[in-house]
C-alpha cells in the first residue's frame, strides 16, 4: 500500500511536487521507490538549470534498473539535494522528505493544473 | 509466458514478478539487497525450475557426452557432477551446464532455461550421427527445481531431506554431500535428486524433483528453514550474487560466437581426453591466444552502476573502444558498481585503468582479479 500525502501534486510519470509560494519542490513517489526498490544513484539538473514540464532532467537508478525523471513543472531549478546524492538510499526510506530532488522557481504555474491530485494518482496506480 | 509450478507459491508471498527468458519469475519479494545479503549471510531459497533437464542414458552415454561437451566426462563417478560445456564446431558456446551422472549409464544435465529447445535439438542431431547406444529424454517439462543457498543451509538441511541416500552418492545425511555430488532421497514416498552445487558462491545444495512434488519441496525447506532466518529469494539476487563470483551467465558472458577460452572458462575444457565438437578451434586458442577476453572490473569512483551493452574504453583522453559490457550491477556485498566485459588480451591484466561510458560519460574502472568478491571469513 502505497503513501500518497494528500497535500502534494502528483505526475503520471510518478513524481511529486510540493508548492511554497512560487517554488515548487519535487521528487519521486513512494510507489515509484518502491518499484525501483534498492536505489543506488541520482543525478540531478544543476542549479540554473532551466527545465520544461515533460522531459527528462534527472536519473534515478536502482540496483534493478535505471530511469529517467521527468519534470513534472517548468521553470529554474534553485536548488538541488546534495545529501541524496550523497546517500541515494533516502529515496527509498522518505520518498516525500529527504529524498527530495531539486527545487524549482515556477515559470508557468499553470503546469500546476495538469497534474494529478492525491485521489487521481492512487486511481492511477491502482491503490 | 510460461510458468514454473512455483508460480502461485510466489503470488502467495508477494513476488515481483518479470520476464526472464520466456518465464515469468520472480524478480524479489522485498528487495535484490535484502534478498542478497540474506544468502550471503543466512539462507536463501530461490525457484530454478524454469532451469531444463535432459536425461542421456545408455551403454554409450559416456562416450557420446565426451564427443559433445567440453569438460572430461570420465572423471564422474556416479554420485558425482561437473561444470562444464557444449560448443559447435567453431567453439562457440550453445549452452554452459552441469552434468551429474547419476548411475553407471545414466546422465543428468542441468541446462539454462532459455537453451532448452536448442540444445534438446542440438543433442538429438549429435546422437544422431553418434549411432546406437544412447538414449535422450528431455524431462525439463516433468521436473522442477530449487537451490537453497547461503552458510546456515547445512543446519536444516537434513531436517528437510532426511537420509540416508538412495542412490548417488552413498551417505547418512545430505549435509555429508561434498562439492558437486548428488545423491537420490526419499521423499513424500517418492524420490528426489539433492546435490551440492549453486550458482551463488555460497555453500548450499540444489534438489531436482518431479514438477508436482516441487511445491511440497519448497514448502518443507521454507517451514523448516525459517528458524534460521531462510527466506525467498528471487532472480534479481541469483544475478548480483553470481555477477560477484563472475560465474557466467548464457546470453551475457556466453553465446554461440564466444568460446569458452574468451570467457575464462577453460579450465572446464579437457584438451587431453579425445576428440569433441569444437576441439580444434578451442586448442588453437589455448596455444596461440585469443582476440577478446573476459575480465572482471570495479568501478573506482562514485557513478551510476555499469550495465550491460555500456562502452569499455581505454583510459585516458584518447581512450579507444575496447569492447563492451555484458554484465553489471551495484555490488551488494562491496557497495561498488562492478561488472565483465569483453576487452583485447592486452588491457585483461589485473590493475589495468579501464573506463565505463554511462550514459554518454566515461566514469573510471579498473580491471580487478576474479572473484570480484570473496568471502573474508
Amino acid at each position: 500500500m502505497s503513501n500518497i500525502p494528500s497535500d502534494l501534486k502528483y505526475a503520471k510519470s510518478h513524481e511529486w511536487v510540493r508548492v511554497s509560494g512560487d517554488t515548487a519542490t519535487v521528487g519521486i513517489t513512494d510507489h515509484a521507490q518502491h518499484e525501483l526498490t534498492d536505489v543506488v544513484f541520482v543525478e540531478l539538473p544543476e542549479v540554473g538549470k532551466k527545465v520544461k514540464a515533460g522531459e527528462a532532467c534527472a536519473v534515478v537508478e536502482s540496483v534493478k534498473t535505471a530511469s529517467d525523471v521527468y519534470s513534472p513543472v517548468s521553470g529554474e531549478v534553485v536548488e538541488n539535494n546534495k545529501a541524496v546524492v550523497d546517500n541515494p538510499a533516502l529515496v527509498n526510506s522518505e520518498p516525500y522528505a529527504g529524498g527530495w530532488f531539486y527545487k524549482v522557481k515556477l515559470s508557468q504555474p499553470a503546469d500546476l493544473n495538469s497534474l494529478l491530485s492525491a485521489e487521481q494518482y492512487k486511481a492511477q496506480i491502482g491503490g | 509466458m510460461k510458468r514454473t509450478p512455483l508460480f502461485a507459491a510466489h503470488q502467495r508471498l508477494g513476488g515481483k514478478l518479470i520476464e526472464f527468458g520466456g518465464w515469468e519469475m520472480p524478480v524479489h519479494y522485498t528487495s535484490i539487497v535484502d534478498e542478497h545479503l540474506v544468502v550471503r549471510q543466512r539462507a536463501g531459497l530461490f525457484d530454478i525450475s524454469h532451469m531444463g533437464e535432459i536425461l542421456v542414458e545408455g551403454p554409450g552415454a559416456e562416450s557420446f557426452l565426451n564427443q559433445t561437451l567440453t569438460n572430461d566426462i570420465r572423471k564422474l563417478t556416479p554420485g558425482v557432477g561437473q561444470y562444464t560445456l557444449m560448443c559447435n564446431e567453431r567453439g562457440g558456446v550453445i549452452d554452459d551446464l552441469y552434468a551429474y551422472r547419476l548411475a553407471p549409464q545414466n546422465y543428468l544435465l542441468i541446462v539454462n532455461a532459455s537453451r532448452i529447445d536448442v540444445d534438446a535439438a542440438w543433442l538429438e542431431r549429435q546422437c544422431a550421427a553418434f549411432g546406437p547406444g544412447v538414449k535422450l529424454r528431455n524431462a525439463s517439462e516433468q521436473m522442477g527445481a530449487v537451490a537453497v543457498q547461503g552458510p546456515l543451509v547445512r543446519e536444516f538441511i537434513d531436517q528437510c531431506f532426511p537420509g540416508p541416500s538412495a542412490g548417488g552418492t552413498p551417505v547418512q545425511q545430505a549435509s555429508q554431500l561434498a562439492k558437486n555430488q548428488i545423491g537420490k532421497f526419499p521423499f513424500e514416498g517418492e524420490r528426489i535428486w539433492v546435490s551440492r552445487t549453486g550458482y551463488t558462491g555460497e555453500d548450499g545444495f540444489e534438489v531436482v524433483a518431479p514438477a508436482n512434488l516441487i511445491e511440497a519441496v519448497w514448502d518443507k525447506v521454507l517451514k523448516l528453514g525459517q528458524g534460521h532466518a531462510l527466506k525467498p529469494t528471487g532472480l534479481g539476487a541469483r544475478d548480483t550474487l553470481r555477477t560477484e563470483m563472475c560465474y557466467p551467465l548464457y546470453g551475457h558472458e556466453l553465446d554461440e560466437n564466444t568460446t569458452p577460452i574468451e570467457a575464462g572458462v577453460g579450465f572446464f575444457v579437457a584438451l587431453d581426453k579425445g576428440a569433441f565438437v569444437g576441439k580444434s578451434v578451442l586448442e588453437q586458442q589455448k596455444a596461440k591466444g585469443v582476440s577478446k577476453k573476459l575480465v572482471a572490473f570495479k568501478m573506482t569512483e562514485k557513478s551510476a552502476p555499469p550495465r550491460p551493452q555500456y562502452a569499455m574504453w581505454s583510459s585516458g583522453p584518447n581512450g579507444s573502444k575496447l569492447g563492451e559490457v555484458v554484465s553489471g550491477t551495484q555490488s551488494p556485498s562491496l557497495g561498488v558498481g562492478i561488472g565483465l566485459g569483453y576487452v583485447p588480451p592486452e588491457f585483461s591484466k589485473a590493475q589495468t585503468p579501464v573506463e565505463i561510458e554511462i550514459r554518454g560519460r566515461r566514469a573510471p574502472a579498473i580491471v580487478v582479479p576474479k572473484p570480484i568478491y570473496r568471502k573474508t571469513s
